[in-house]
């Protein structure tokens, strides 16, 4: 899609373009230089290079164990997602029932509420079981908050697949499960591994779930950095923050890398 | 495409596969159980506790029913004033990303390929890391002896307090909200076939009209659709306006924590929650019938 015609923006147009550039880059940007200031305080330019914030970082217990935490909740929340999601989104798809309009719009539910309504809804709820503070319950607030973005990249995948290849291996002796499993998945791949690695990235930055259901067993790292950050602004959080900053780029280039190969198969 | 919206905002998957009559027929039936375990985790862990939360909204502190929550928040003028303020933070932040977003997107829309894709790197990286680290860059460039304060002391014009009130709120949330607003406009700019422009121009009209009669209704979609996001996103938000914000301008999201957090006051919480969600329902539904769900889709993926 798109016009083939481009219109010639004027120059100080283009101008105010880069300077919003800019100003979107530029808290990402300014954080990676902090991250490795040999000053003991917060200071920009950094009078040095030392890298006595990642020590910090990596040396303290309790932000190792909080990276653990994110981490666990993240595939959690992420293996939930692609598979509840990859079987929601075939019928979807491939079906033809009188709700479905209802049922996409039940599905997607969760994007519209606020997080922090979602996040106080489950508090009360996983208290009132005794789950509260966990792992799972943090990941099953994730899964809810993601799983929308989810069916909707998996719907879109599933489209791209004719199901009359399913149909030929279901004629030439495969079952239903063998069909799916042997042609449709391998197709659906690359859609099924952004989805997860999105969902993966989501929950674990994500904040306002793990702060209301995480508790002094299930501290995220998002949380972590929370309580610091309204205690003080120190240099460690740089490091912190320059660790997720790469942690999302790193994100960004295999799900680009998985588009590509999509490409080429 | 993948997701069709009528004019009543209703979402309608196409079977853009076409597939034939006789293989949509192997397929009817049999497979809805495939969506029990998602409506089954939507049902337990989203629509039950929403329920919970409006029953509890109207309950007293003895478990009997009661409106005394409702009434709590509209008759002291401290919470009629944390409503007025989110509407008016919300509203202020959607006009400000508008009016930022817009060129921003219009140039991205009309670039070559590679400067484009540049772009929208620039637009996508900050938009995927995490809030917390993005807040924490701009606690360090606006804070009272960061980047911004120095250099302002640096050139003789004095300190000025950027954060932590209206304007530290106000930078974070349309800093925020930003690639949201530029994602949907883009959208539909990309859709946009410049020849239009370039014809009136050959008619004799100006650069500016050009863009007023031509290019700027054409993008109405893109600004109704951004807009409507923008202020429902905003309206409910918790994380910049607690740590950019002051004391005094906080929204009605830090008020629910504040009541489940500090005052343990479960039910007047419930109703203030109960009362944020009918405003974001309120929106989504002008949303819907004015822009259609395709958009949020696409903005948000």
């Amino acid at each position: 899609m798109g016009s083939d015609a481009l219109i010639n923006p004027s120059l100080p147009v283009r101008i105010a373009a880069w300077v919003m550039l800019a100003f979107l880059m530029a808290p990402v940007l300014i954080i990676i230089p902090v991250s490795f200031s040999s000053a003991q305080y917060l200071s920009f330019p950094p009078p040095g290079l030392s890298l006595q914030w990642y020590e910090r970082f990596f040396g303290n217990k309790d932000w190792l164990s909080a990276i653990w935490v994110s981490v666990q909740v993240a595939t959690l929340s992420a293996g939930l997602t692609i598979v509840v999601s990859t079987l929601a989104a075939i019928p979807l798809v491939r079906s033809d029932f009188s709700r479905k309009t209802l049922v996409y719009g039940l599905l997607l539910a969760p994007m519209i509420v606020p997080v922090i309504i979602t996040a106080i809804a489950l508090y009360f709820v996983f208290a009132r079981i005794g789950m509260g503070g966990t792992v799972v319950a943090i990941a099953i607030g994730h899964t809810i908050v993601v799983m929308p973005i989810a069916i909707v990249v998996l719907s879109a995948t599933l489209q791209g697949v004719d199901s009359r290849l399913e149909n030929a291996a279901m004629s030439l002796g495969a079952n239903r499960f063998q069909a799916f499993r042997k042609v449709t998945l391998p197709l659906i791949a690359p859609g099924i591994i952004s989805a997860g690695l999105f969902a993966f990235l989501t929950s674990f930055d994500e904040l306002v779930i793990p702060l209301f259901l995480g508790g002094p067993n299930a501290q995220t790292l998002a949380v972590r950095i929370w309580n610091s950050v309204m205690l003080e602004i120190e240099p460690t959080i740089a490091a912190v923050s320059t660790f997720l900053i790469a942690l999302t780029v790193v994100v960004m280039i295999a799900a680009n890398l998985v588009k590509k190969a999509r490409r080429w198969a | 495409m993948s997701v069709q919206v009528d004019t009543q905002g209703t979402v309608r998957v196409s079977q853009t596969a076409a597939p034939a009559e006789e293989t949509k027929a192997s397929w009817r039936g049999g497979q809805l159980w495939l969506l029990l375990p998602a409506l089954a985790l939507l049902a337990v862990f989203f629509a039950y506790p929403l329920f919970d939360v409006v029953l509890r909204s109207f309950r007293d502190s003895q478990g009997g029913f009661t409106i005394q929550n409702y009434e709590a928040f509209f008759s002291r003028a401290i919470y009629i004033r944390v409503l007025l303020l989110t509407i008016e933070i919300a509203f202020l932040t959607t006009v400000f990303s508008l009016v930022v977003g817009y060129p921003l997107a219009y140039v991205l829309a009309n670039s070559g390929p590679a400067a484009r894709s540049f772009m929208m790197l620039c637009v996508m990286l900050p938009f995927m890391t995490s809030i917390l680290v993005r807040t924490y860059g701009w606690m360090v460039i606006l804070r009272p002896n960061g980047i911004v304060n120095t250099a302002l002391v640096t050139l003789g014009l004095g300190e000025t307090q950027l954060i932590y009130n209206r304007s530290g709120l106000m930078i974070g949330m349309v800093y925020t909200m930003l690639p949201y607003m530029v994602l949907t406009l883009y959208s539909v700019m990309r859709g946009i076939d410049g020849r239009f422009v370039a014809v009136a121009q050959s008619l004799g009209a100006g650069r500016w009209s050009a863009f007023w009669r031509i290019y700027f209704p054409l993008s109405m979609p893109g600004v109704a659709g951004g807009s409507l996001l923008v202020f429902i996103l905003a309206a409910g938000f918790y994380i910049t306006p607690r740590l950019m914000g002051g004391d005094r301008d906080q929204m009605l999201a830090s008020i629910i924590a504040y009541q489940v957090d500090v005052l343990l006051n479960f039910n007047f919480a419930s109703a203030i929650a109960v009362i944020l969600l009918i405003i974001t329902l309120a929106c989504f539904g002008l949303y819907a019938r004015v822009v259609g769900l395709k958009q949020l889709l696409t903005s948000k993926v």
